[in-house]
């Protein structure tokens, strides 16, 4: 029945299509996550008030994820080709995508971050100051677990994003879910395998929501 | 001994300086529980935070148990502060932990091993009264529970000083009176050093020694607890005062008019232990009959203090002997209101 609903989709293809879509993602997530929470503590550290207040520092750290959160995702992977090239060594493929992939949704995130570690008690903080602890301590033992549920539901945000971000990766033949339902099927004017991308694509989107609500709230104890 | 001297703090706000402490010197004994009460702006909170330097003083010296404060780098000042404990009006516990978890902080940061943390936690959740609690999250804990988990938390290094930053100021009255019967527990079990700063002068009377009134920035008035309570020479340390004992010059002309037989005399009490019985004791003794019109007696740290103003009738003779006795025989003092 299947076959018959959806003459042109080929299972095999599919599969490998929606791997590379979570390859993608969840790669480009982690080196988000990592860069994000580097420049949303950075961001944070250097704000007027805080441990590290810089006023210039703060501003080029500002700058820099302004300008790359206000260029069109799809215009920032052809900007980036050249860097891409170099980096990787071709510019199609799935990893041929994780710069752009990075590169675009870091700078959301670590605006997140920012927002999440705002949020935590400036009590709590000078708290800690008055024991004696040091910045560094002050950082992995207070910052970011009592920002921890703010800074997962960031990274289930982001994540979503970043599968929409997979999807427009498509253009430059990255593989995945957006680049199959662009080539085999709409180029072909075959939509029923647009229908079923879309379909695969939502359902992703999906479980990453479900998981970052689960491990929020079981983190939250407030 | 904890010294202080010309300590100042001035804010720089855009368009002008705003001096929250103004030149402030005091000494503060060991094993004292010093009290700095104020009205909200009086600079008692910069005050204390200036204490550990949260607060970076703009002038002064502050020096901790022959240690100079104010003289630390950032290095050495951060081995001092294991030494100050801290507890907090709001109480700043980190949400993201147990109880056990926030109390096992501060030793973490110390950097005491993993065995001894846990040895040291359990004493002091037993010292603070929250056995069985050490797996909650402060979230399901009471507002007196939680400052329970911040002052073990600030003992945990065992500090030589406290500070309270209007530790009882959120809680409700009976729940203070169980906070501040802890604090004079670990007064004198451990032989800490407790500076505390608040607007109630009933905290200042449960638990204090000595005390010191701020307004503007300033010291306005120090010293002994009931020398305070029972001469208070500024109009400010008079409201505080007023705050547990009521108007002590109230309105006593309108009780003359109304018991006008016998001789009003007003009776103050001051530290006073052995003469509480004073009352019976003269109506016992003599041919009196004492009429109670109004009344406060008041119980600090160092004693009772407080005034009544009672009615003597009787025989003029008897009378007279009775003052004579009150007068020679006690400590208690007699002003005499009114002659029938």
């Amino acid at each position: 029945m299947l076959k018959e609903l959806f003459p042109n989709v080929v299972l095999e293809d599919l599969i490998v299509a929606t791997g590379e879509t979570f390859y993608m993602t969840l790669l480009a997530l982690v080196g988000t996550v990592i860069f994000g929470v580097l420049l949303g503590l950075l961001l944070y550290l250097t704000s007027n008030g805080g441990l590290w207040q810089n006023k210039g520092v703060n501003l080029i750290v500002a700058s820099v994820v302004n300008i790359f959160r206000a260029i069109p995702f799809i215009v920032l992977i052809l900007l980036l080709i050249p860097f891409t090239k170099m980096l990787i060594g071709t510019i199609r493929g799935p990893n041929a995508a994780l710069p752009a992939l990075i590169i675009g949704s870091a700078p959301f995130y670590a605006r997140l971050v920012e927002i999440g570690l705002r949020e935590v008690n400036k009590g709590v903080i000078e708290a800690a100051q008055s024991m004696g602890a040091k910045t560094k301590t002050i950082i992995f033992k207070v910052l970011l677990p009592e920002s921890m549920p703010a800074l997962v539901s960031g990274i289930t945000v982001t994540a979503i994003a970043l599968i929409g971000y997979t999807a427009v990766a498509g253009v430059i033949g990255a593989g995945g879910l957006g680049d199959f339902a662009y080539f085999h099927g709409f180029m072909r004017r075959d939509f029923d395998v647009v229908f079923v991308c879309t379909v695969l694509i939502v359902i992703i989107v999906f479980i990453f929501q479900f998981i970052g609500d689960f491990i929020t709230n079981k983190m939250d104890k407030r | 001994m904890i010294s202080i001297e010309g300590l100042s703090k001035v804010f720089r706000l855009k368009q002008k300086n705003i001096t929250a402490v103004d030149d402030m010197s005091l000494t503060i004994h060991d094993g004292d529980i010093f009290g700095v009460i104020g009205y909200s702006g009086a600079g008692k909170s910069t005050f204390i935070r200036l204490l550990n330097r949260l607060e970076e003083p703009t002038n002064g010296k502050i020096t901790i148990h022959g240690e100079e404060i104010t003289a630390m780098s950032k290095k050495k000042l951060r081995i001092a502060r294991q030494d100050i404990g801290m507890i907090f009006q709001h109480f700043n516990l980190l949400w993201s932990r147990t109880v056990s978890e926030n109390i096992a902080f501060p030793l973490e940061i110390a950097g005491v091993p993993m065995e001894e943390r846990k040895k040291r936690v359990s004493e002091l959740v037993d010292l603070v009264g929250l056995k069985g609690r050490e797996n909650a999250y402060p979230a399901q804990l009471s507002g007196g529970q939680k400052q329970r988990v911040g002052i073990a938390r600030a003992l945990a290094n065992n500090p030589k000083v406290l500070l309270c930053d209007e530790a009882t100021s959120a809680l409700d009255p009976e729940t203070t009176d169980s906070i501040l019967d802890l604090l004079v527990d670990i007064n004198e079990r451990l032989g800490l050093t407790i500076i505390l700063i608040t607007h109630e002068m009933h905290v200042i009377r449960k638990i204090c020694n000595r005390v010191a009134v701020m307004e503007n920035g300033k010291v306005v008035e120090q010293g002994e607890v009931l020398d305070v309570f029972l001469k208070p020479n500024k109009p400010v340390t008079r409201k505080f005062v007023e705050q547990v004992m009521g108007d002590p010059d109230g309105d006593h002309n309108q009780l003359l008019e109304v018991y006008s037989s016998g001789l009003v005399v007003r009776l103050h009490f001051v530290g006073e232990s052995a003469n509480q019985a004073l009352i019976s004791k003269i109506s016992r003794e003599f041919q009196i009959e004492v009429n109670i019109l109004q009344g406060k007696i008041t119980q600090t740290k160092l004693g009772a203090y407080g005034t009544l103003i009672v009615q003597i009738n009787g025989e003029p003779n008897e009378i007279n002997n009775t003052i004579g006795f009150i007068k020679e025989e006690t400590s208690v003092e007699v002003e005499v209101l009114t002659h029938a």
